[in-house]
């Protein structure tokens, strides 16, 4: 069951685009920066597969500059 | 079953966001998510708003508390805030959760039989009082002492001041403020007569250069940074960072310039010398608004038991200055500061262009140094000479590391030399005090006695044989810890501590008060910028929790003197407020009444025709200027401010062949001071849950040691044994080593030094010697 924490970079005038995408998404959660055009995104989901999905679901968001992976759990 | 699954898979998910926020905050220094907070608010629920200061740090954010149910449940910026606009750092926005802990300090513990034992606090109260009318009778008054803070309310500080000084009638007052500001205060003295910054924290929004001096705003004063990088970004301001060590800071400033200890004052003087070699004096403003001066050199460094010094000011003038200077060219100082020709002329000439507005910030880097004073006067001396000063934009800035280090410490003066207004060595402030406490003047002694280090030798030498110790922990925060800790366990003195948590200070005390944490009840802070802020009491406290200022109040009503504290329980703090402003009345610092207060997230003082002044001895915002000209320096009696020939001298313990290493203290951003509030609130001790030490990658390779082995820390005084930490989140240059103080298990000022400079009297935890060895 991964749990797994990014720090994702948008383009500039793209926040809330990103955001509405991300909010879509089941197994994300998101915790945005006020003053840095950076957000924290955290994923927790099921299996490895699930895991791999949202990863990339997160890729393909429009907007999305950079995505790096800070940490990651496994609560099995 | 289940629910234990699901609380502990919600907890690594907070660990998770946790460490990505902690991860940006290093890519961003000020990096603000304040949604986060907000996302633990109840919903629904009927939260009510309560303003007030932050419990931290000496920036003085404007915070709002929910209060639900009686309940303080979350926090976040105060929007109305001119200091912080509504953000808030990482510390700030749990500072609630540590109310909570469970060890909290509910009742009074008294010992006995070597035993703590739960007391009423009336009865321990009645103890304290007892203990210490008796020792006055048996030792005289000058054998009690009291211990405040830089965390103590304005009413705190003025009522302990009012008891000690004009009740008891001794000056065995200090408080822990001495170990952290005590330097810039003697700085503004001998500079300008008057105390605390000319400007204020909206000097950022017009300055175009940002000097940093051994200071690292990024993790101490996040918010500021946070202003400042927007500065940097929207108008390409820039932030230059002048230190001993990389830190986040270093990593966000546009140009990081490194120095060896203790040769910061060296590189000031080179700063002057380029400034006057290259024509870039202001003539007009020096010839109109500067005078010069030299003071005694070679002072020595305190480091013996009741070390005394008086400096004694000489009049130069400009030539002798001039010549003076000629030592410290930026060759020959560049040889021993390892500072380059070429940086030491960047740094000259950011000030030197008269086209530049420039702020230089400082905190403890130069204000815990051995020649602090002078070093703060070094730093006015490049404003002074430039004329860039007291002008929007313009102006050197001392930054406090306490929430009213000014407030308090400064402006109340919980120091053994200081009255509310003045000094007690000065007839007509004596007068004053004794007029406004209605006292005999004869009772308030002229003679200032025990600096807080002092203090302490003086407890270990059995000359105090009562000590009340108030919302500090000196037995984690004073130097050279491993003489102080033996000396406060000794029989000879009795030792009372008001805390809000166990501490190792508090675990040494013959009576522990439990007392309200800052929202449990009102109070007034004073922050960097002179800004004082004023809340009413949000939430109750716990079972026999108690104001400190009520505990003093309650105190001397037991040993007579009931009837200079003539305040009620429910309006104290009001009530104080009002006799306190008394003493400041006038342009220079009036302090705004408490019906503006209250309205406003706080107000620079001198609060003046309902305004506040932001830009003091500058005509043009200072009602108090009088003397026609564009500046007046009204703190001195002729209207100058001083120019200070002060020379390098060396730290009085160096990197020798027993001792190889530097050694460096200091703060990490998720840790406030000593860590007792901090260090309860579980977010923040999983994310920095121990100290450690910062090596150079070089030197670790040469001692073979890797990332997270123990290292022992020995110095000639003591050791500390914390895991390496090489290449993280700060790096030392070779030779020195770097530890944050906050651990109460890994204690490093058992090895720091407790030298300090002799005219302020402030410790130097920046430098001593210490040799390493794998642990």
């Amino acid at each position: 069951m991964p749990i797994k924490s990014y720090i994702l970079h948008f383009e500039e005038g793209k926040k809330e685009i990103v955001l509405k995408e991300l909010h879509n998404l089941q197994n994300c959660e998101v915790i945005p920066a006020q003053n840095q055009n950076v957000l924290v995104v955290v994923t927790a989901t099921d299996t490895e597969e699930l895991d791999n999905n949202i990863y990339n679901q997160i890729l393909e968001i429009e907007g999305l500059k950079h995505l790096s992976l800070v940490s990651g759990f496994d609560t099995n | 079953m289940e629910q234990k699954i699901i609380d502990r898979r919600s907890f690594i998910k907070k660990m998770a966001a946790l460490a990505a926020m902690t991860a940006a905050a290093s890519m961003f220094p000020g990096i603000i998510f304040g949604y986060e907070q907000e996302a633990g608010i109840p919903k629904g629920g009927n939260i009510d708003w309560k303003k007030g200061p932050c419990r931290f740090c000496g920036v003085g954010c404007g915070i709002l508390v929910g209060v639900e149910n009686g309940k303080a449940v979350a926090v976040k910026g105060d929007p109305n805030s001119e200091v912080n606009k509504g953000l808030l750092c990482v510390k700030g926005y749990h500072q609630t959760i540590c109310i909570q802990a469970k060890d909290r300090l509910t009742h009074a513990l008294v010992k006995k039989n070597g035993s703590y034992v739960k007391t009423p606090i009336k009865e321990a109260l009645d103890i304290v009082a007892k203990k210490m009318k008796q020792t006055i009778e048996k030792h005289g008054k000058d054998s009690v002492a009291m211990y405040t803070s830089g965390q103590s309310t304005i009413p705190e500080g003025y009522v302990a001041s009012k008891f000690m000084k004009g009740a008891i009638g001794t000056n065995n007052l200090d408080c822990n403020a001495r170990l952290c500001m005590a330097s810039a205060v003697t700085g503004f003295l001998t500079s300008f007569g008057a105390d605390e910054p000319m400007g204020c924290y909206e000097d950022i929004d017009y300055a175009d250069y940002f000097v940093t001096w051994g200071n690292n705003m990024a993790e101490m004063h996040p918010v500021l940074f946070s202003r400042m990088l927007e500065q940097k970004n929207n108008r390409g301001a820039k932030i230059i960072d002048f230190a001993t060590r990389t830190t986040r800071s270093s990593m966000a400033s546009n140009k990081s310039i490194l120095f060896e200890p203790q040769t910061d004052l060296a590189v000031a003087n080179a700063i002057c010398y380029e400034i006057i070699n290259n024509g870039w004096v202001n003539k007009s403003f020096v010839e109109k608004h500067c005078r010069f001066s030299k003071g005694k050199i070679k002072m020595g460094y305190g480091l013996e038991d009741n070390y005394n010094f008086k400096d004694e000011p000489q009049s130069i003038d400009f030539e002798s200055f001039k010549k003076f200077l000629k030592d410290y060219t930026p060759e020959k100082v560049s040889k021993y500061s390892k500072v380059s020709v070429k940086d030491i002329k960047y740094l000259a000439n950011i000030y030197g262009n008269p086209n530049n507005k420039v702020v230089s910030f400082w905190c403890m880097g130069m204000n815990q140094h051995t020649r602090g004073t002078w070093m703060n006067n070094l730093v006015y001396n490049i404003h002074l000479l430039t004329g860039k000063i007291s002008i929007p934009g313009n102006g050197p800035f001392s930054l406090t590391g306490q929430p009213s280090a000014c407030g308090t410490a400064r402006e109340v003066g919980t120091f053994t030399h200081k009255l509310p207004k003045g000094v007690v060595t000065e007839e007509k402030d004596r007068k004053l005090a004794a007029k406004i406490w209605k006292v005999p003047y004869e009772r308030i002694p002229s003679k200032p006695t025990y600096h807080a280090t002092e203090m302490f030798r003086a407890v270990d030498r059995g000359e105090i044989k009562f000590i009340w110790i108030q919302a500090t922990n000196p037995l984690v925060s004073l130097p050279k810890t491993s003489r102080y800790r033996p000396a406060l366990k000794k029989d000879s003195c009795f030792v009372v501590v008001s805390d809000v948590f166990p501490t190792p200070t508090s675990d040494v005390a013959d009576v522990i008060l439990p007392a309200s944490w800052h929202i449990e009840k009102g109070g007034l802070y004073g922050n960097s910028e002179r800004r004082t802020q004023y809340w009413k009491k949000m939430v109750e406290g716990p079972g026999d929790s108690m104001p400190d200022a009520w505990m003093f109040i309650e105190v001397a009503k037991r040993m007579g003197y009931g009837k200079l504290f003539p305040y009620t329980r429910e309006n104290h703090v009001e009530e104080i407020y009002n006799e306190y402003r008394q003493f400041h009345v006038g342009p220079k610092h009036e302090m705004a009444p408490l019906d503006v207060l209250e309205k406003q997230s706080g107000v620079i003082w001198p609060y003046v025709n309902g305004k506040s002044t932001q830009w003091r001895f500058n005509a043009k915002y200072d009602p108090a200027c009088k003397n026609g000209e564009d500046f007046h320096f009204y703190g001195n009696d002729d209207g100058k401010a001083v120019i200070w020939q002060r020379p390098f001298e060396p730290a009085p313990e160096m990197p020798d062949k027993d001792y190889p290493f530097w050694l460096n203290t200091g703060r990490v951003i998720e840790h406030w001071h000593t860590g007792s509030m901090t260090r309860r609130i579980p977010v923040l001790h999983k994310a920095m849950p121990h100290s450690y030490v910062e090596l150079h990658p070089e030197d670790a390779k040469k001692y073979g040691i890797a990332n997270g082995q123990k290292v022992k820390v020995s110095s000639r005084r003591g050791s500390c044994t914390l895991p390496a930490s090489i290449n993280e989140r700060g790096l030392p240059t070779r030779g020195q080593v770097f530890v944050p103080f906050f651990d109460e298990n890994m204690l490093i000022n058992d090895v720091t030094l407790d030298a300090f400079c002799p005219i302020s009297k402030e410790p130097d935890y920046k430098k001593c010697a210490v040799k390493i060895e794998k642990a």
